[in-house]
């Protein structure tokens, strides 16, 4: 399908056991995106022009989407572990990965148990650390509409804002989310989106070139914890953007993809 | 038939600004116990256990609890407490909880415990339900909502085998792993006490309780998808092979006596007053939408027909909340509230019986804005008028309770033969 200047596919493949849901589009060097709490929703501006000059492979989470779910799967190592055996299956080692929020902390717990199977690693919001100062926002005692909603700083003066949570959304959509809160829910209850270990795990992603990009306003993880994955991960680049909340790939979709682009280059 | 009476244990505080129809919105979780005051606290938990003891001296069979947290609209949080009191205080009745929310325990073999020792000091007298719970349990307990059910069939397989397999032994679970079951406690009751399931709107948990022919107890829901559900339950007792009856179904609604029509309407017009619970119908409270929806905590498709009429009384589940509101005339018209005089009141529940067959019947009364009074002055006329009539109804209507006929084999109850299956599937470390 074409909904901008790139085409993109999606069909099921097999990897690790499981019939795999999976976007592509682009081409040149393979860039994995491993996307939200949400699922995969919506074919946005900052992924056309990524796919100007990367192949991109955006599956859809067991659990997520259209891929089933894998029962064993009882939180977020396991699924990382699960996810590495998916990238072999796939001929993806090497690929670059990116991640958004909890596809964040996805990316952060696969490269520190496998840090050469990517060439670099960009985490944006990611969830997978407690916070410093301030909470993970409680996606699960508000609805799926609302957690969008809070997710952005400035939502009215964001043209994506409405094609990624429209006022209606249909019915599709919203089943979609719901099926994305139970995995996430399954994934991140308790704690709550984080695992005590990890930032003391990411010290061996000192061997993974890696980009960290947060909003400064982000409700949702709050900004604090991009300290923590900065100091935990030496060599790492932060980049704080300025009035932009949990999505800066939507709400500073331009500068977002000069800094993925700059990094990945 | 059997007859309980229940009260949700309101935290009554004229002064909060939560009480009363034109009180603050009270929406799931939103309400810090800021307010609570140690006083009212300590009155009202004691007025609340005055009126079961006065609930046994008018004659009901069952003193019914249950348990809700973080919320005003049901101060038992830990209702086993509540329970182990009245195990000391009162002497005849069922003390009947309906019911703990077993899969929201980490520790399961605590409530072996607890409920043997209650079970003890009764001699003999818990009913002891299960209940999965709404969202805000989950939340408020900080349980994974995801493995609600797997939760809930493994505790009771755990439960269950802790009462009845002598130990030590071990256990390894997908949730739960203990290295070490043997309490030193055991239930008066043999083999265990009995187990009731009440509940309203998960299709899993009425068929899982034909399956295990645990009488099966709705609460509040209305008369015509309640029957419907009760039917569901009886076909699939059929396809299992077994006749389920009255005796494997029970109904709470709320049923209020006065002594006059006025005092009747004015003491009944309360229920809808105050804290009251959100979930059921007709009560004041706001719902969060959120919480109802609760990921993976009830299957989105394999709800009852009775979940269907709620949430159309909700307005649907889209919207940021939505209020019950289901008006006081609405709910006396489709008998969910009865409230009169004895006179009045006999010939509608005879209705209810007569429309859904329950074998074991629980008055909700003393609710909402209700005071000690009005409480009282419906204890009274039920234990003197009311009472009476309704078990020569259920007589002639031929509806016998748990007690008379047992659920498990349709035949009639031995003291020994609490209403279960005769043998519990053990799927860990069989």
């Amino acid at each position: 399908m074409a909904d901008g200047a790139q085409v993109w596919t999606e069909e099921f493949v097999e990897a690790a056991g499981a019939q795999l849901q999976i976007v592509r589009a682009g081409s040149g060097d393979p860039l994995i995106i491993l996307h939200d709490e949400l699922g995969h929703q919506t074919w946005l501006q900052y992924q056309d022009e990524l796919a100007k000059d990367y192949s991109l492979h955006i599956p859809s989470h067991p659990g997520f989407g259209e891929t089933e779910r894998q029962e064993w799967i009882m939180n977020m190592r396991d699924l990382a572990g699960w996810y590495l055996e998916a990238i072999d299956d796939l001929g993806l080692n090497g690929a670059n990965l990116m991640g958004f929020s909890l596809g964040g902390w996805l990316a952060a717990e696969m490269a520190t148990m496998s840090p050469d199977t990517f060439r670099k690693l960009v985490l944006v919001g990611p969830a997978g650390i407690r916070p410093p100062a301030g909470e993970i926002y409680d996606m699960f005692l508000v609805v799926a509409r609302d957690f969008m909603t809070a997710g952005f700083h400035d939502p009215d003066n964001t043209p994506e804002f409405k094609q990624a949570c429209p006022d209606e959304p249909t019915p599709e959509l919203a089943e979609a989310w719901e099926v994305a809160r139970e995995e996430a829910c399954r994934l991140s209850w308790r704690p709550y989106m984080y695992y005590p270990g990890l930032p003391d795990l990411l010290h061996r992603v000192k061997r993974l070139p890696t980009l960290i990009v947060w909003g400064r306003e982000d409700n949702i993880v709050p900004v604090s914890a991009s300290q923590v994955y900065h100091e935990s991960i030496a060599g790492s680049r932060l980049s704080v953007l300025d009035n932009c909340g949990h999505h800066p790939e939507i709400e500073k979709s331009g500068e977002f993809v000069r800094l993925v682009k700059d990094f990945l280059a | 038939m059997f007859i309980g009476y229940f009260t949700e244990r309101p935290y009554q505080d004229p002064k909060s600004g939560y009480f009363g129809a034109t009180g603050k919105p009270i929406m799931d979780l939103n309400v810090s116990n800021d307010i609570y005051d140690a006083e009212l606290g300590s009155a009202l938990y004691n007025r609340y256990l005055d009126e079961k003891i006065y609930a046994e001296e008018m004659g009901f069979d069952g003193l019914m609890l249950n348990e809700h947290h973080s919320t005003p609209f049901c101060m038992g949080g830990a209702m086993n407490v509540e329970a182990s009191i009245l195990a000391r205080i009162t002497n005849r009745a069922k003390i009947v909880l309906l019911g703990n929310i077993i899969p929201i325990w980490d520790d399961p073999l605590w409530l072996v415990e607890q409920l043997s020792m209650i079970d003890m000091i009764s001699r003999g007298r818990l009913v002891s339900g299960w209940v999965r719970g709404t969202g805000r349990e989950s939340v408020a307990h900080n349980v994974e909502p995801h493995y609600n059910w797997e939760r809930f069939k493994e505790a009771h397989e755990l439960i269950v085998k802790a009462w009845t397999t002598p130990g030590p032994f071990r256990w390894e679970g997908k949730h739960y792993h203990y290295r070490h079951v043997n309490p030193w406690v055991k239930p008066f009751q043999k083999p265990h006490p009995p187990i009731w399931l009440p509940g309203v709107v998960s299709r899993d948990s009425l068929m899982w309780a034909a399956e295990q022919r645990i009488p099966y107890i709705m609460l509040a829901t209305e008369m015509e998808p309640t029957r419907q559900a009760f039917q569901l339950y009886h076909d699939t007792a059929a396809e299992l092979g077994y006749q389920s009856g009255p005796q494997n179904i029970g109904y709470l609604w709320k049923v209020h006596v006065d002594e006059t029509e006025e005092l009747a309407e004015e003491a009944g017009r309360k229920y809808v007053q105050g804290p009251s619970n959100p979930f059921l119908a007709g009560n004041e409270g706001t719902v969060n939408p959120a919480l109802l929806n609760l990921p993976g905590l009830t299957s989105r498709r394999r709800v009852l027909p009775t979940q269907a009429v709620a949430t159309r009384a909700r307005g649907g589940n889209s919207g940021p909340a939505g209020a019950l509101g289901r008006p006081y005339e609405q709910q006396v018209e489709n008998y969910t509230i009865i409230s009169g005089t004895p006179d009045s009141v006999i010939p509608k529940i005879r209705h209810v019986l007569e429309t859904i067959r329950p074998g074991s019947i629980f008055f909700w009364d003393g609710d909402g804005a209700m005071t000690h009074d009005d409480a009282m002055r419906s204890l009274r006329l039920m234990g003197q008028e009311v009472l009476p009539a309704v078990r020569e109804i259920a007589e002639e209507l031929e509806l016998p309770g748990p007690f008379e006929v047992d659920p498990a084999t349709s035949k009639p109850y031995t003291g020994n033969s609490p209403a279960t299956a005769p043998a519990v599937e053990v799927q860990a470390d069989a």
